[in-house]
């Protein structure tokens, strides 16, 4: 018998596994319940054990001796409007979202444009596994282990103009499946912007996954940004374009209350956002009920890595 | 039509109010148990304090159309449970504020007064109601005599603070729809009192 070749089945034709779980567990309750008759406790369809596992190395160089955040406290209280503006609503409403196929496009100020997958992604550059601290504006922190590498990595590949200012990061919108589209609390699709030197700082993550396994859904997958010294709402999630631009991108945030919500969003514990003060945060998972809040950190920790980029910038204006 | 209950049975059956009245404290502490009080439990306890002291203010504030609609006027013996149980969620929503997310801190919780419209209007109300609270007594009432039904009247102020406190708090996300599902049940609530003055004006 001649040697036998295997069909070439390219990696964005499998069926990602929590699709494939979640239809067993459909196929289980469905069962169940033809058997129990009753409206039993349906199972969590689309579970974090049921992601498929993503390899990565141990980064030496970005990681934190601080615990961990628990992966059940970070993959159930998201902020990921698009789904509901309750922090419980993305891990109940996300599993529909549509994660294949996915391309990135890489556009605007660049001397190559490029539309990339997620193969095209992963070959960038080595995975590597970085724990981060991530500060949200409301007042709560958590430390994650990401998978991914430096955003620096894609950008280089496209080789910016000498016009490229600002990177501009667009969220998908999903019409049919984000229930959360309705909200006017954004104006959709969800953006985000950087500076040319944040974007191109090593600390700037494209991030793939968490935990030893791809993003959950409600975590912004299949990939999206991480900017550790700023507050969580800059980090984008579920990225489908990056546009290189010579105006300052106008943010999501900035378009919804532009009184309390900048450009920088540099995490800073001396200037307040006008409702609350963010001189302290909750760290999830580990400050209990009657723990103190514990005191925030200038750039959320990361100043001698990032400081440098804002010496002489007046920081409350610039907020 | 049901019968019209007599004020013995109501008293006798506010055992039962009382039972109900303690739900939330009970479901927190069970949720508790089972690790369920989400992630971020005291932002979880701080809004469900809020949520239920809005329920109990508009429960308290059904007791007198009720009494109307049901034909039921011993309801009104019930009313004062309902009001200390809305001043006991509210107590315990304005600890948590002052507790977890300012750490007992009288200067902080001070500017926080000061700076924030939304704490200040919520802070508004909880006093007004402390002074209520204080008052609901029998011997109060007694000292208080035809004042007592005036300075009770506050509730309506109460309930108009306590709505525009839950309004801000929202604000921030333009996520308007459980606010405006309270405004209207508080608008029936309140437009029976203004037909029901108006009722009286003209006799």
């Amino acid at each position: 018998m001649p040697n036998y070749r295997a069909p070439q089945i390219h990696s964005s034709e499998i069926t990602p596994e929590h699709v494939w779980q979640s239809r067993r567990d459909w196929i289980k309750v469905a069962g169940a319940s033809l058997l129990t008759g009753a409206a039993g406790t349906w199972p969590s369809i689309g579970g974090a054990a049921s992601l498929a596992s993503l390899e990565a190395v141990t980064s030496k160089q970005f990681f934190t001796m601080e615990p961990r955040t628990p992966e059940k406290d970070a993959s159930s209280y998201n902020n990921f409007y698009e789904f509901g503006t309750d922090k419980g609503d993305p891990v109940k409403y996300a599993h529909t979202l549509q994660t294949s196929p996915w391309k990135v496009r890489i556009e605007g100020e660049v001397v190559a444009p490029k539309t990339v997958d997620l193969d095209d992604i992963r070959k960038l550059a080595p995975l590597e596994e970085r724990t981060y601290r991530m500060r949200c504006v409301e007042g709560w922190s958590m430390v994650i282990p990401w998978i991914g590498f430096s955003l620096s990595e894609l950008l280089k590949q496209v080789q910016p103009t000498g016009n490229a200012k600002y990177v501009e990061f667009i969220t998908d919108v999903q019409p049919k499946n984000m229930p959360g589209l309705s909200s006017r609390s954004i104006q959709w699709p969800y953006n985000e912007g950087l500076r040319l030197d944040e974007a191109m700082h090593p600390l700037t993550m494209l991030v793939m996954g968490m935990y030893g396994k791809v993003l959950p859904n409600q975590n912004g997958a299949p990939v999206r940004l991480m900017v550790p010294w700023k507050y969580g709402f800059k980090s984008a999630k579920s990225i489908v374009a990056i546009r290189l631009t010579e105006k300052q991108p106008l943010s999501s945030w900035m378009k919804a209350i532009p009184s309390e919500y900048g450009f920088y969003s540099n995490v800073n514990p001396e200037v307040a956002h006008p409702r609350w003060s963010q001189a302290t945060e909750r760290r999830i998972g580990e400050d209990g009920l009657f723990a103190p809040k514990r005191k925030t950190l200038m750039f959320n920790g990361y100043g001698n890595e990032v400081a440098s980029l804002y010496t002489g910038m007046d920081l409350r204006k610039n907020y | 039509m049901i019968r019209t209950l007599s004020v013995r049975t109501l008293d006798r059956a506010k055992i039962l109010l009382f039972m109900a009245g303690l739900y939330p404290l009970a479901r927190w502490l069970w949720l508790g148990m089972q690790n369920d009080l989400t992630a971020n439990p005291v932002e979880f306890l701080s809004r469900s304090s809020g949520t239920w002291t809005l329920v109990c203010l508009l429960v308290t504030l059904s007791v007198s159309p009720l009494r109307q609609w049901l034909n039921q006027p011993a309801l009104l013996r019930w009313r004062r449970m309902c009001g200390l149980f809305t001043f006991f969620y509210a107590s315990l929503h304005a600890l948590a504020w002052a507790w977890w997310d300012q750490g007992l801190d009288w200067a902080p919780m001070l500017a926080d007064v000061w700076k924030r419209p939304f704490i200040m209007v919520g802070m508004a109300a909880f006093l007004t109601m402390s002074l209520l609270a204080v008052t609901s007594t029998h011997g109060w009432m007694r000292r208080l005599g035809r004042r007592w039904q005036y300075l009770h009247r506050l509730i309506y102020a109460i309930a108009l603070l306590a709505l525009l406190h839950y309004y801000w708090h929202k604000a921030g996300k333009s996520d308007f729809t459980t606010v405006t599902i309270y405004a209207a049940v508080m608008a029936v609530l309140l437009g029976w009192r203004l037909l029901r003055f108006n009722k009286r004006r003209t006799r």
